[in-house]
């Protein structure tokens, strides 16, 4: 049996870090990526840009919500209220 | 009631298809909002009031939402007014539909993917299925040699990269490079990494298996990521 599986690339890393960071690989995948991750600073430097990487898509900037979208939107919800208060 | 309602909304398609309210794969999701509990909890309080014809409170729930809901329906109509018309339909059925809602998913998760519903409705660019055969490797092969190792390996700047491109311009790069993704790859990352959505709640919204979201995400973050190599590493 093979306890500890074949060595990993580094090509077959990338490609796993996103299942890695999500918690989805399979017990034996994530010992060898950790293994590989242990004498490899280069993925573990790719690990850290993923990491970066989506923390940094969170941090972009929202569109505003404008008063005209405020009026629309009081607006739609009168109508409704209106419809709603009609004797069928 | 809704008999007359259609008529006054040229927006709302004549014969709504069901909205999927709840469903037993939603439930229990309402603890695990990865949004901070504060905004998990004012949307309980705003929808509380809303049920209590509370103007204010509705208003206040589309704007908190609205961000989040028009870059979902841009994902699958063509044009921003479209989208914005989507949007606008989706909370007039949930104003209908508000006493449906059980609570056993989050609200959010409950909206979007009324959201969705209506936007695959209206849609042109839905595709019926996602094609998960090959694609784009997450870095160029080039860059490994013939045993799959770094030739060319990423440099470091994880920790100025926010500093050296600037909040303005990181915006600019991320939405850009969103752009140029698949719908639902664009989707699926702006849900789980801009709107904090779990990957539950994602699979939910988007009628995906998880296996799927997870390919969808790999690709997008994959492709973020060398957006934001190219921009820091003055070239590609």
């Amino acid at each position: 049996m093979l306890l500890w599986g074949s060595p990993m690339a580094c090509q077959e890393v990338v490609e796993l870090v996103s299942d890695y960071l999500e918690g989805a690989l399979p017990r034996g995948e994530r010992r060898r990526l950790e293994r590989h991750l242990a004498g490899c600073p280069h993925c573990t430097e790719y690990l850290a840009q993923m990491r970066e990487t989506i923390r940094l898509t969170g941090r972009i900037v929202p569109g505003d919500f404008t008063p005209q979208m405020r009026e629309e939107f009081t607006e739609l919800f009168r109508r409704w209220r209106e419809d709603e208060d009609e004797p069928l | 009631m809704s008999g007359t309602a259609g008529a006054l909304w040229s927006c709302a398609p004549a014969v709504p298809r069901p909205v999927p309210w709840e469903t037993p794969s939603t439930a229990s999701r309402a603890s695990r909002d990865r949004r901070t509990v504060k905004a998990v909890d004012d949307d309980a309080r705003l929808l509380e009031r809303l049920r209590a014809g509370d103007e204010a409170a509705f208003v206040a729930l589309v704007a908190a939402h609205h961000d989040a809901m028009l870059r979902l329906a841009s994902n699958f109509v063509s044009s921003r007014a479209v989208a914005e018309e989507v949007v606008q339909d989706t909370w007039l059925g949930v104003l209908r539909g508000i006493d449906r809602f059980e609570g056993r998913s989050t609200f959010r998760t409950w909206l979007l993917a009324i959201l969705v519903n209506r936007a695959r409705t209206t849609g042109v660019r839905e595709a019926r299925s996602i094609a998960v055969g090959d694609a784009a490797p997450a870095v160029d092969r080039a860059r490994f040699d013939a045993s799959g190792a770094w030739s060319s390996p990423p440099e470091h700047w994880v920790e100025d990269a926010e500093e050296r491109i600037g909040a303005a311009a990181l915006s600019t790069h991320i939405n850009a490079a969103l752009e140029q993704m698949p719908p639902r790859q664009r989707a699926v990352v702006t849900l789980r990494d801009i709107d904090g959505l779990d990957s539950d709640e994602v699979c939910a919204v988007l009628s995906l298996s998880q296996a799927n979201q997870r390919v969808l995400l790999h690709r997008g973050r994959s492709q973020l990521r060398r957006a934001l190599e190219t921009v820091l590493e003055g070239g590609s």
